[in-house]
């Protein structure tokens, strides 16, 4: 537990939380993934791009944990 | 019923498993005494990461998920996959949010959302008005798990009430007794069943069905065929918006719910949380194949259990083809596994709604100097009473009507956001504008999904949360989900209550946090009593 310079309040701002920001917007685009083709796989775009979005999630939520704990 | 005894003997056996652990929980990490909210309501606030994952997935995907999103998508399509996009965005949008209500919990002792509001807005009354709309809320939640495990009996061609009945009894027993310590236990074999489910069904059904090329071309055949402007393979110009709101409403609602945030709570540091929140995705992936399954019951040509009313209900549709495609034995294993799905959440829902009442109407209200033992005493008794009213819920009324008290549910708790998730960031708002916001968005949410009908089932209100902006006078068929307008609603009106009530210079509530309390962390120091101050 790190309590910091006592002068210095502790806070969780930080450049990297706007990271989160991308898994929050991508998923709600609709016309990036709204259609058929191309196919993967045999799961239509609409379903294999949102399944990869989970990816973008773990990815950049992992990368906010490491850098701000 | 001959042809299911395979099934049944899995199912009751690993029901019976399960039900042990849940009695010798109590005795797991124990503490030297289990008369506190702080043990009983939340596990001694010691859990690390793994028994934190397990906790919060087995709360947040319920049984009722399990058989009621795959069922969306087998009859509405690709908007019932918002389930997806609703648990990717769920998790980076309250990455910050709860480390600091962790933090701020850990420092005052909180126990339930309301007694945040309580202590950061000095007003009993606005922390009354949100512990009673968690309760409304998760209520009827806890009766839809019922709902799930009825349609897994249903598929063993099980009727009566009486399975039902008993399972309720066993698992308010071993709550009763080991509080929060049951479902953590229990949410390990749970998980367990429903990953090793889910892997045989991804793998093994598509093998049967032709490839995942065939399935998908299965479901497109039949939206194509049928002329529902809601429906079809992909989305249309008309629901996109409600998909969209849909998923993003359905984020901000989630760790409202009360027993969303016990199972946070009950971590033992900010990290555990930070950590869970990028491993807990693991879970959307389950829940994105489990929607798939009602592509796969499409090209299996499934069909749902036609109950005694006549009606088709489609609940029953991922058992069925369960039942379909696996061999018993198998079988059995996945209707346990959404039977057990069902247990972890209905176990973590009523402790959550009886910490809801004791610390925020008993302590409140009833008696004021209650001590934990107190308290834990009647968390218990409470825990007992909300699963005797699920069971009455599901024996005297229509199921239809938990269902629909739980879409209204989610319109309901979002409400609660500018409180209690603003309230971590800001104290701008005044009490009473705060007041005034809440109870206008619940009026505004109600009026909505009491316009909004439902062609499939002839309902004429209540029939769903997509809400046609042509109500509004818009020349339009585009929808929006009810529960984010209302949320609209309510900030609009919290916001100039708030000007208004400063400006008539209406008093408000003390802050009994200091901005220090958010950011702190295991080890630092606590406030020892209660900061419950401010009048009513």
């Amino acid at each position: 537990m790190t309590t910091g310079d006592p002068g210095r309040p502790r806070t969780d701002r930080s450049p990297w939380n706007w990271l989160l920001v991308v898994p929050i917007v991508l998923p709600l685009l609709t016309f990036l993934y709204n259609a058929d083709e191309p196919r993967l796989l045999g799961f239509p775009l609409f379903y294999w791009l949102q399944i990869a979005f989970i990816v973008v999630g773990v990815v950049t939520t992992t990368i906010v944990y490491r850098m701000t704990k | 019923m001959s042809a299911h005894t395979t099934e049944l003997v899995v199912f009751i056996l690993l029901f019976v498993l399960v039900s042990g652990m849940g009695f010798v929980a109590s005795r797991w990490r124990r503490p030297t005494d289990l008369a506190s909210l702080n043990e009983w309501g939340l596990g001694g606030r010691s859990f690390g990461s793994w028994v934190t994952w397990f906790l919060i997935g087995g709360d947040l995907y319920t049984a009722y998920t399990f058989v009621a999103v795959p069922a969306l998508v087998f009859s509405a399509g690709a908007l019932g996959f918002y389930a997806l996009p609703y648990t990717v965005v769920v998790y980076p949008l309250v990455f910050l949010v709860l480390a600091r209500m962790w933090s701020v919990s850990h420092v005052h002792g909180f126990v339930t959302p309301a007694d945040f509001v309580r202590a950061r807005f000095g007003s009993p009354t606005l922390a009354l008005a949100i512990a009673i709309t968690g309760l409304v809320a998760t209520m009827p939640y806890i009766a839809l798990q019922l709902v799930g495990i009825e349609a897994v009996l249903k598929a063993m061609g099980i009727t009566g009430h009486l399975p039902i009945i008993i399972a309720f009894a066993i698992l308010a027993a071993y709550t009763y007794q080991s509080g929060l310590r049951a479902p953590a236990l229990i949410a390990f074999v749970k998980d367990a069943l429903i990953y090793i489910v889910i892997l045989a069904a991804v793998i093994y059904i598509p093998a049967q069905l032709g490839g995942w090329d065939s399935i998908f071309d299965a479901a497109k055949a039949k939206f194509d065929a049928t002329p529902a402007p809601g429906d079809g393979f992909i989305l249309n110009a008309g629901n996109q918006l409600q998909y969209v709101t849909l998923a993003f409403g359905s984020a901000l609602a989630l760790f409202l719910y009360p027993h969303s945030l016990t199972g946070v709570l009950a971590s033992k540091n900010r990290n555990v949380i930070k950590r869970n929140m990028s491993a807990l995705p693991a879970y959307s992936l389950v829940l994105g194949l489990i929607a798939l399954l009602g592509f796969m019951a499409i090209a299996a040509g499934t069909k749902p259990v036609v109950g005694e009313n006549g009606k088709a209900d489609t609940n029953t549709i991922v058992p069925m083809l369960f039942d379909q495609m696996f061999p018993d034995w198998f079988t059995g294993v996945a209707y346990a596994a959404v039977g057990i799905g069902a247990l972890v959440p209905a176990a973590i829902m009523s402790i959550a709604a009886a910490n809801l009442f004791t610390r925020n109407i008993y302590r409140e209200y009833i008696n004021k100097n209650a001590t934990d033992a107190q308290e834990a005493g009647v968390s218990k008794i409470v825990s007992l009473v909300v699963k005797v009213g699920a069971v009455l819920c599901i024996l005297m009324l229509d199921p239809q009507f938990s269902i629909d008290l739980q879409l209204i549910g989610g319109v309901v708790i979002l409400q609660t956001l500018p409180s209690v998730a603003l309230g971590l960031y800001t104290r701008w708002f005044h009490k009473g504008g705060l007041l005034a916001g809440w109870a206008a968005g619940l009026a505004a949410g109600m009026w909505m999904l009491y316009l909004i009908p439902n062609p499939a089932n002839g309902k004429q209100h209540f029939g769903g949360s997509a809400f046609g902006l042509s109500n509004l006078g818009f020349d339009t068929k585009m929808t929006i989900y009810a529960g984010f307008l209302a949320l609209a609603v309510n900030l609009v009106v919290a916001a100039l209550g708030t000007l208004l009530f400063r400006a008539l210079k209406v008093a408000d509530g003390e802050d009994a946090t200091t901005r220090d309390d958010y950011f702190a962390d295991e080890g630092d120091p606590k406030v020892k009593d209660l900061d419950l101050t401010g009048s009513h």
